[in-house]
């Protein structure tokens, strides 16, 4: 017995929207999904006229989603922005060479400008060559931390106004879970604002439009849409941690969709206490970028593998930094400690 | 008795994944006393089809939350999910949304 669309009331309904329940036709779907971005983009002012936005695409659905998305808005409302792609290219075989195609094709199919940046160009590492030294315990460590860093300076060098990238809300409340779950409090703080400012030197803006979007939805978009997307494993081991939250916000939805908007909605409203101590943001003495350590997360992970200490970025070994940055030499006791991998 | 039927399955988002890759197939179910419903379906693909890590297909006796399924293309939470009765023909699609780009 098909449902009819609860908004026109003329058309088969497609889908049951997690956020409201209302059943909707393709049509009333597209419309609504695409205004609701909309209006995230204008009540939270992600825009001005005239800016150059750089999406950061992967080839996945949520990058996809956002690039054609957002190509519709900026024609439909006018918004006056020149949109191009940015991809990281991480340097691991039978992954990113397929995803690579996928945004080369979407180059194409949106008629947008694309850049890609590597690894190895701006490391002089790819991630086989780092997984073949740090092992598969902690690689997902260096690929995050350089990938981050990737579309900054891929974004610098196009004189990028703005970064945009694909997290859609059960990305934010997995990680407003993650970061519970560490209690890393600075992390969880900052993790659900729509948009960063361009405080310190070497970060450029960066939102979030989607962040309001359930990814059912957007998958349900691409699917309707039939657009051209890539998804897989990342064949190097996955983080083992992420996958419990995404999991356990997956059983959660199951039971009541409304949930992952509430954890989104408990992490927006969370006020730290007076006497946290949060980290204070300065900037790598080393390459400028943005960091609350002497040298940044990034740095320090080059300079291990540069020097065969891969350990030397994962935990903490801040004490370390200093004697880095001062060319000093490591006791053999420290170079041990930073030696040893667990596979 | 209900007659054999021929349905379309097709799998996506990397739901194809533990199917060796491949995202289309074209199966006939057996004929049985009852009508096949989608609860069925779940144990016949479990056990004719899945290749690996069936923890990441199946729940319960459900799907794994996160894995959409929509039949004759639309979401199934529309069209009664388990307890859908299947028909000659039907096109029944699963797509995962656990799998990243
Ligand atoms: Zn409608
Ligand atoms: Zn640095």
């Amino acid at each position: 017995m098909p449902i009819q669309c609860s908004s026109c009331a003329k058309n088969r309904a497609v889908l049951r929207r997690p956020k409201t329940g209302h059943s909707l036709c393709k049509h009333c779907f597209f419309w609504a999904f695409e205004e609701e971005i909309h209006q995230t983009i204008v009540s939270a002012r992600l825009f001005n006229r005239g800016e150059t936005v750089g999406i950061g695409a992967s080839g996945g659905k949520d990058s996809t989603v956002l690039a054609y998305v957002l190509k519709v808005l900026n024609e439909r409302y006018d918004y006056g922005l020149k949109l191009l792609l940015l991809s990281v290219d991480e340097g691991i075989t039978g992954y990113r060479n397929d995803s690579l195609e996928t945004v080369r094709r979407n180059q194409q199919q949106y008629d947008l400008p694309l850049t890609i940046v590597s690894y190895e160009e701006l490391y002089g590492w790819t991630m086989d060559a780092i997984v073949k030294q740090v092992g598969l315990r902690n690689n997902c460590t260096f690929c995050g931390v350089f990938r981050r860093q990737a579309l900054d300076r891929g974004a610098m060098m196009l004189n990028v106004d703005k970064i945009c990238t694909g997290h859609n809300a059960d990305d934010v409340a997995e990680t407003v879970i993650m970061n519970v779950l560490r209690g890393d409090i600075a992390r969880l703080h900052r993790c659900t604002v729509i948009s960063t400012a361009s405080d310190g030197e070497g970060a450029i803006p960066r939102c979030k439009p989607l962040k309001y979007a359930y990814e059912k939805e957007i998958v349900l978009y691409a699917y309707f849409k039939k657009l051209d997307y890539f998804s897989t494993e990342c064949v190097y081991s996955p983080n083992a941690y992420r996958g419990h939250a995404r999991t356990f916000i997956k059983d959660l939805e199951a039971v009541r969709p409304s949930a992952i908007m509430d954890i989104i909605h408990s992490g927006e409203n969370l006020s730290v206490k007076e006497g946290v101590k949060m980290p204070v943001q300065g900037t790598c003495s080393r390459c400028g970028y943005i960091s609350s350590q002497s040298l940044c997360k990034s740095c320090v992970l080059l300079e291990g593998l540069n020097r065969g200490l891969p350990k030397l970025g994962i935990g903490k070994h801040h004490r370390l930094h200093d004697k880095i940055l001062a060319q000093q030499a490591l006791t053999e006791k420290e170079q041990n400690k930073l030696k040893a991998i667990e596979f | 008795m209900a007659a054999p039927i021929a349905i379309h399955l097709e799998f996506g988002g990397g739901a194809e994944l533990l199917f060796n890759g491949v995202k289309d197939h074209r199966v006939t179910l057996p004929s049985q006393s009852e009508p096949w419903d989608m609860k069925q379906l779940l144990v016949w693909i479990q056990e004719n089809l899945l290749k690996e890590r069936p923890e990441l297909f199946v729940q319960g006796d459900s799907v794994r939350p996160g894995i959409l399924v929509l039949i004759n293309d639309a979401d199934w939470e529309l069209m009664g999910e388990l307890e859908y009765q299947l028909q000659d023909q039907d096109n029944i699609v699963f797509i995962s949304t656990l799998h990243g780009g």
